[in-house]
This record gives C-alpha cells, sequence and structure tokens, in this order.
C-alpha cells in the first residue's frame, strides 16, 4: 500500500488535498530539493509534480524513468508552465523510435 | 574484415559454428520483440498524448475554479476548508508483465467507503466555486491515476525497446560478421593445410618415383 503526492507552489496543489492526496507545498529554496527527494524513497507511489519544479529537477526525475515506483508525473500548475509534460512524451519517443513521428505533426 | 582472435583449428570451427547458430536463432528472436514492443509502444504513446492533454485541460479548468472561489472567499477560510481533507487516497499497485518489461497497474482506494464524500467543510461559510472546483477536482481523479500509470508504461517501454534495439544491431553488425568472418578464415586456413600437404605427399611420391626409376637403370635387376 502507497500514498500519492502532489508537489509543487501551495497556490496550484492545494485543490489536490481536497480530494485525498498529500500535498507537498514548497516555496523555491534548497530545501525543495530534499523534500522532493524525500518523496521518493518508496513511501509513494506516485509523485505529481508541477512543470516549473519539474524541470529543475529533470535530472532527479530522469532516474527513475526505468524504476517501476514511484511514477513521477508533471501536472500543470496556476503559472509558470513550460510544457515539460509533453516535452517528456517528446524525448520519450524520440528514445523508442529514433525520431519524433507522433508529435511532429 | 575483422575476425576473433581464435586458433584456426577444427575444434574452434564447430564452437564457433554452434555460437553462430545461436547469435542468429538470438538476433531473431530480439527483432520480433523489439518489433512488438514498438507496436505497443505507439499504440501507448498515442493514447498518453490525448490522456495527458485532456489531464491538462482539467486542471486548467480546476485551477480556474479556484482561483475564483479564492476570489470570492478570504484566504484563511479557503485553507481552512481545503486543509483538512475529509478523504485519504491509498494507492494499491500490482505489476503487469509486458514483453518483459514490468509496469505498475495501480488501484486507488479511498479512507471513507462513499467516493464522492468529498466536501470537506461545510456549505454555510464557502462559496459555490469551490463545491465546483473540488468535485471536478475528484472527477479527474481516475484519470490523474490512468495517466501515471501510462506514462510510466511508456517510459519503461521506451528503455526496453533502446536497449533490445542496440541488442539486435550489436547482434546484426558486429556479432553475427563477426563469427561468419572467422568461420571462413578458419575454413580457408583448413583448406589451405589440406592442399598444402596434399602437394607434399605429391611432391614425395613424384621423388620416390624418380628413385625407383633411377635405381632401376643402375641395377636393371631389382626391380
Amino acid at each position: 500500500m502507497v500514498k500519492i503526492a502532489v508537489f509543487g507552489d501551495y497556490e496550484s496543489i492545494k485543490g489536490y488535498s481536497s480530494i485525498g492526496l498529500n500535498i507537498f507545498p514548497c516555496e523555491k529554496s534548497e530545501e525543495a530539493e530534499t523534500l522532493f527527494k524525500s518523496l521518493l524513497t518508496g513511501e509513494y507511489g506516485i509523485v505529481y509534480i508541477t512543470e516549473e519544479y519539474a524541470s529543475l529537477f529533470a535530472e532527479e526525475i530522469e532516474k527513475y524513468d526505468d524504476k517501476l515506483l514511484p511514477a513521477i508525473i508533471p501536472i500543470p500548475a496556476l503559472k509558470n508552465n513550460n510544457g515539460f509534460g509533453i516535452n517528456r512524451l517528446k524525448a520519450s519517443v524520440e528514445k523508442a523510435v529514433g525520431s519524433d513521428i507522433i508529435f511532429n505533426k | 574484415m575483422a575476425v576473433l582472435n581464435v586458433n584456426p583449428t577444427r575444434m574452434e570451427l564447430t564452437r564457433l559454428k554452434k555460437q553462430l547458430t545461436t547469435a542468429v536463432r538470438g538476433h531473431k528472436l530480439l527483432k520480433d520483440k523489439r518489433d512488438e514492443l514498438m507496436r505497443r509502444y505507439l499504440d501507448l504513446i498515442r493514447e498518453n498524448r490525448t490522456l495527458r492533454e485532456e489531464v491538462e485541460k482539467g486542471i486548467a479548468e480546476a485551477n480556474g475554479h479556484f482561483s475564483a472561489a479564492s476570489a470570492v472567499m478570504s484566504k484563511e477560510s479557503l485553507d481552512v476548508a481545503l486543509l483538512y481533507p475529509k478523504q485519504e487516497a491509498y494507492l494499491d499497485y500490482s505489476v503487469q508483465n509486458v514483453m518483459s518489461v514490468e509496469i505498475p497497474v495501480f488501484d486507488v482506494t479511498m479512507r471513507t467507503a462513499d467516493a464522492s464524500d468529498i466536501y470537506s467543510y461545510g456549505f454555510a461559510s464557502t462559496s459555490f466555486e469551490l463545491d465546483g472546483a473540488v468535485s471536478e477536482m475528484s472527477a479527474l481523479l481516475p484519470k490523474l491515476l490512468k495517466l501515471a500509470e501510462i506514462e510510466k508504461s511508456t517510459q519503461r517501454m521506451a528503455v526496453e525497446i533502446e536497449k533490445t534495439r542496440r541488442r539486435v544491431n550489436a547482434l546484426e553488425h558486429v556479432m553475427i560478421p563477426r563469427y561468419r568472418d572467422t568461420i571462413r578464415m578458419i575454413t580457408m586456413k583448413l583448406e589451405e593445410n589440406d592442399r598444402s600437404g596434399r602437394a607434399r605427399l605429391m611432391k614425395v611420391k613424384d621423388m620416390m618415383i624418380k628413385q625407383n626409376i633411377e635405381n632401376h637403370k643402375n641395377n636393371p635387376e631389382t626391380i
């Protein structure tokens, strides 16, 4: 039995607490990374992270691409969305197929 | 032509021939695996794309409603309404094996039995925008889970496809040609040995015949 975490700035993620997900609000600082890493130790099966922070921790997230859990899923926030989620899909297609044949239409 | 560093003997030849058969069979199997993985991956990534677009749209709408709610309510009362949720989601997962790629299948259970029991606040002190936002959020939850599941699957499959493709290429362009060349080299060397041995024998035979004839000429009695 694992739990679901949502990580990002408070304003964007407060809504998720109403549906029973565990929210971990943070402001930009060194603490953010420590907090984010502490979510990846196995207690949480899915970690939703706002795109802004996802692009900050891109390297850390990549390490978990190959692991079964946790699934780290970027979600859009209120502001500063940079398309990290959809770009990650593009990168994945490029990795698997060799060139992007799905998104370049 | 790259050949392996082996002795050109019959034993090596048999060994290499066996290895070549294994490599060819492995190559065929891996190629099939790659093709099937690719087929499933492409189906999945299309689904992933549409789902992500839906979820992103849903989140944007819910966020809009939350903003509307925070516009009509004070920050404090909004926080109070949201901070003590009634529900808590627990995640159960099982592992599914797709072409030797293990992918998680999520199943969520809520703390309270009634899944629609989501409002953690009394309706008197909150705005109706908040109700809308919360109900939208809760409708989005199954899609969020599905997105997590599919996105994890596509990532793991992409990694596996890349690995398999490397293996197929290594077998096809490096290992198998190398085995073939080495086998050819050994066969040619063995044949060459054979020919040189035969030539030597013929030469010796000629010399012996010549000697016999000489002997016969000198001593006609002995034959």
